[in-house]
């Protein structure tokens, strides 16, 4: 999330578009109930489904699964069209004026530069005009033929409300009504919220989505605002941690990257990642990438990380491919190429695409070993349960660990909300028999690892014997340790460059915020991003202090939210360009002459001039990008792509099958189905008495929701002869599940032109372990393809049958 | 954290001064030890409260756990309720039917209690030592790597990586948890590295 859950309060419009709040995030959506209380917010769904957040909802549309970026382009095609533009801070705060390269274009649904061989482009064109001074060139008058505004305009000219209708399936009316709703908020003094969840992640164009909505909430000036934003509703407690410490193939703490073949040494890899500003005078915060890298690789290698070793850059592994993602480690664990694969906490047999491949690949792992609280599917794949999970034992020649894990009343820790708070949290109980810590089982292994290498030799030790273990118990690390790790520490006396006289810092002590890490070996740090959460004033983490100045939600004393205890990403933009906020009565900084102040830390330094500093730091030219350069595969601008599996071709070019540069393995490419042997349109979705696989475990939630049913709507219950509450037989080109039927007005056949499109919605919660009945979930359905850019799995459009399944028992 | 004044206990001893005064002020002083006697006190007030969060979704609202023991004081501890925290800013006390239900999470049946190995083609699960367990993966790891590791490419640049083997990461252990699960795979070279937030 840009802001934060108790953000919510302050909107004028929220549009939920790609998640269900109300279910899946109910706590949270109190803040939605909060403004439209107390403000008179409007909600705006738009879901396949009818959902529980539609059910409280001033306006809902329907939209066909995976059609978004054609409801978005409609949108922001509409604004531009009905000038509901904030012109001033498209003009200021994004590159509306930047000019693009003349051989850059768009034509027949792809952009300039595709291979189809490749599956890829070539991104040259992709690009600013850059002028002798070695800036971007820039027309602030938005007139330019080449400038990013006049592309933008054209781009989105095609999305009509007639061909919203015809793609998305969405009445031409009810988008109508909602795009003068939406144009409403580009008023400099009413803002719109997005909350958006995993509704718009999984899709093999699922990045695209996202930046589609991003797109139309810098048009209408709603980013860096109290009650705007981009607010990535995430799934997990802890995902949003997880994720910025880098537990990814290609990340390194604080959004650092892996490096890969092509860059063999430091020198290569630090060359790509200068960030010199695009704009004169603008912040260009990577700058700092190399005080970042060092410290992490003292934190990682302390003595050993030097500057005559590069940092012992050797150390870290380098990629071939872009990633080694869960997609292609079961392509190769399928392959027979995987050996020993670890889950800790993760439950892959329900939680990956096309479950018949995911058991035939853990059926060719020598040793699999999970980590976990629960008795989960995953380390019982070999099991045989019946229709459930019919697997012949006997062949099945993995061995498998099944390890006791604590759960969060066992230990203690911060988790990052959504909102990027990192909440300190204690432990209340004694963990249930033999279960120990994750970091205890870390330690041991690792250090069972080290012992083996001292004694034997082997294979490139060093990473493994010059990892620094400086803890006092070295057998489990205490959180408190690891923490102040992340934060950083000064290695040497930090010194003030302008006044070296001065000591920052001394030796030893916790550094104040990443400020103060340097590339010169002198501090460690391992996250750069969560810096200042535990420094020499303590755990900033566990402060509890709820009071909230002015009401502004904000709760600045409360834990620490990353970066800097900043609260709301971006708001320098919520003030013009004389540094005085867009709307008084929702003031978040404001210029005073000399310095900025108000109710959050200014995410430019303090003392930058508004005219001069644009608020977008992280970025090299200073403003927000409508038009992203070659910085995603799959284009510059979004663009619709169908789904790999859909019921209808692709309106601008029939032959396109999905997204055109998605990584596909020719296993996979087999399987996907056409809408001829499988016409009905699929979608997956939680409910709000489950969270994942987990609360079936529950007896109380199991009763809550006892059974798997897939729902469907009337009209197709009609079709097809199936009986409320009946059985039926639901199937793709992957593998079949069987369930009762929920026959509900929630869905409605949609019209997509001239083809009526039956959509059905199948919840993900049951298995075969647990306290509640045995089920299905949708992964036994869903094809076997990730996004263009992140590879995450297309589990929310996708292609099936149903029949009626009449007398069959399923136990 | 332990909350230092326990709400609980001080609902107790406020409650046990208003018996005791109006039961004086009747006259009934000496029926002041056989109430004492059979009142039975809050079930709560001899718990330990410490301030949580809920480990499901990301909005992440306090909670507070009752337990049975004080782990802090070195006891066994056993948790017995969990309600949502109303100092905390986001839930402010709220709790969804997931969070409400907690505490049956926390003592299923189905948690782990002891390392089990399934043997290849066996049909079932036996037990096995923590002993036993961690050496069994040490030797895998140090073997498959010994055997495996990617020191240079076609090129003779040194990319240092390790393909056969793959670590899977969760989504709700802690910050603390993740940089020490980092720092080992990491330095052992493994680039098939995930986490829940790829799906």
């Amino acid at each position: 999330m840009t802001n934060s859950w108790t953000d919510i309060k302050n909107t004028d419009l929220v549009v939920v578009m790609g998640g269900n709040a109300a279910e899946a995030h109910p706590c949270g959506f109190k803040w939605v109930t909060e403004a439209k209380a107390n403000r008179g917010a409007k909600l705006i769904v738009v879901d396949p489904r009818f959902t529980r957040t539609a059910s409280v909802a001033d306006y809902y549309a329907p939209i066909r699964p995976g059609s978004d970026i054609a409801f978005l382009m409609g949108l922001i095609n509409w604004m531009i069209q009905n000038d509901k533009v904030q012109w001033d801070y498209v003009r200021n705060f994004t590159n509306a004026g930047l000019i693009v390269r003349d051989d850059f274009g768009w034509n027949d649904g792809l952009f300039t530069g595709y291979d189809p061989e490749k599956r890829d482009y070539d991104k040259t064109s992709w690009d600013y005009v850059i002028g002798d001074d070695g800036f971007a060139q820039v027309d602030m008058t938005l007139e330019h033929p080449r400038c990013v505004w006049s592309l933008l305009k054209e781009h989105v000219s095609r999305y009509t409300p007639e061909l919203v209708e015809q793609v998305c399936g969405t009445p031409r009316d009810r988008f109508l009504k909602i795009a003068e709703m939406i144009g409403e908020c580009s008023a400099p003094d009413r803002t719109m919220t997005s909350m958006y969840a995993l509704g718009w992640t999984q899709h093999s164009k699922g990045a695209q989505n996202i930046r589609g909505m991003a797109m139309l909430q810098l048009i209408l000036g709603n980013i860096g605002v109290r009650g705007g934003g981009m607010n990535a509703l995430r799934g997990h407690s802890n995902i949003q941690g997880l994720t910025d410490i880098g537990l990814m193939s290609n990340l390194i703490p604080g959004y650092l990257n892996i490096p890969t073949e092509s860059e063999p040494d430091w020198q290569t890899y630090m060359s790509s990642r200068r960030f010199t500003p695009l704009r004169p005078g603008q912040t260009s915060y990577w700058q700092n990438y190399p005080k970042f890298m060092v410290s992490f690789m003292k934190a990682m290698w302390g003595d050993a990380a030097t500057a005559e070793n590069d940092w012992a850059y050797d150390y870290l592994p380098k990629l071939d491919v872009p990633t080694y993602d869960i997609l292609r480690m079961f392509e190769l664990m399928d392959a027979g190429q995987v050996n020993l694969y670890f889950c800790q906490g993760f439950n892959p047999l329900l939680s990956f695409p096309n479950r018949a491949k995911v058991t035939s690949a853990l059926s060719r792992l020598k040793l699999l070993v999970v980590m976990d609280p629960l008795a989960t599917e995953t380390a019982h794949f070999w099991e045989n349960h019946g229709a459930h999970n019919d697997v012949d034992t006997a062949s099945i020649q993995t061995e498998v660990l099944e390890l006791p894990s604590t759960c969060f009343a066992e230990d203690d820790g911060a988790l990052v909300n959504s909102g990027r708070w990192l909440q300190w949290h204690w432990s209340a109980a004694t963990p249930p028999g033999q279960a120990r810590h994750d970091t205890w089982i870390m330690a041991q292994i690792f250090l069972r690892v080290k012992k083996l290498y001292q004694e034997e030799g082997g294979v490139f030790p060093d990473p493994i014997l010059n990892l620094t273990w400086d803890y006092a118990d070295p057998d489990e690390p205490s959180p408190e340790e690891l923490a102040k790790e992340m934060n950083g520490r000064a290695l040497e006396d930090v010194r003030d460059p302008a006044d070296p006289t001065r000591v920052l810092t001394a030796r030893g002590k916790q550094l104040l915020n990443f400020s103060q890490y340097r590339d010169d070996g002198t501090t460690m740090g391992a996250c750069w991003i969560y810096s200042g959460c535990w420094n020499e004033e303590g755990n900033n983490m566990a402060r509890r202090d709820n009071t909230d100045p002015d009401d502004t939600g904000a709760y600045p004393n409360w834990t620490f939210s990353w970066p800097l205890n900043r609260r709301i990403l971006y708001n320098r933009a919520s003030a013009d360009m004389q540094g005085r906020p867009w709307d008084p009565s929702r003031k978040l900084l404001e210029w005073d002459g000399t310095k900025w102040t108000g109710y959050d830390v200014p995410d430019i330094a303090p003392t930058a001039r508004p005219e001069e500093v644009g608020p977008f730091i992280m970025n090299q030219e200073g403003v927000s990008r409508l038009f992203t350069r070659g910085m995603m595969r799959d284009g510059p601008f979004p663009t619709h792509m169908e789904p790999f599996e859909s019921p209808l071709a692709n309106v601008f070019n029939p032959q396109m099958r999905g997204n055109p540069v998605a990584r596909v393995f020719a296993s996979d490419a087999e399987q996907f189905a056409t809408s001829e042997e499988f016409p009905i349109a699929a979608t997956s979705y939680r409910l709000t008495e489950h969270f994942h696989y987990w609360t079936k475990h529950n007896r109380v939630n199991a009763a809550l929701q006892p059974e798997f049913f897939v729902e469907i709507s009337e009209e197709l219950a009609a079709e097809k002869g199936i009986q409320r509450g009946g059985w039926v037989r639901v199937w793709s080109k992957r593998g079949e599940v069987r369930a009762k039927a929920l026959v509900t007005g929630r869905l409605k056949p949609m019209q997509c032109g001239d083809k009526l499109v039956h959509v059905i919605g199948i919840p993900l919660h049951w298995g075969f372990m647990g306290a509640a009945r045995k089920g299905f979930g949708p992964n036994s359905l869903t094809p076997f393809v990730g996004d263009a850019n992140v590879e995450t799995p297309e589990f929310k459009a996708f292609l099936v049958n149903i029949e009626p399944a009449t007398g069959e028992a399923v136990s | 954290m332990n909350i230092d004044l326990s709400r609980r206990g001080f609902l107790k001893l406020a409650g046990a001064g208003v018996a005791a005064t109006s039961l004086g002020a009747m006259g009934f002083g000496g029926a002041e030890a056989a109430e004492q006697a059979h009142v039975r006190a809050f079930k709560l007030a001899s718990t330990t409260e410490t301030r949580n969060t809920c480990p499901y979704c990301s909005v992440a609202c306090g909670v507070i756990i009752y337990s049975n023991g004080d782990l802090k004081a070195g006891q066994e501890a056993r948790v017995v309720h969990i309600e949502g925290d109303a100092d905390h800013p986001t839930n402010r006390g709220t709790l969804c039917p997931k969070g409400a239900a907690l505490k049956d999470f926390v003592n299923a049946e189905t948690r782990l209690t002891t390392p089990r190995i399934r043997r290849p083609g066996a049909a079932s699960f036996e037990e096995i030592s923590w002993e036993e367990a961690l050496d069994k993966i040490a030797r895998a790891l140090k073997d498959d790597r010994d055997a495996n590791m990617v020191l240079t490419n076609d090129d003779g640049v040194p990319v240092n990586r390790w393909t056969t083997a793959g670590y899977l990461a969760a989504s709700a252990t802690t910050n603390e948890t993740a940089w020490l699960t980092y720092k080992t795979v990491r330095a052992m070279g493994i680039v098939g590295f995930d986490n829940q937030a790829r799906v």
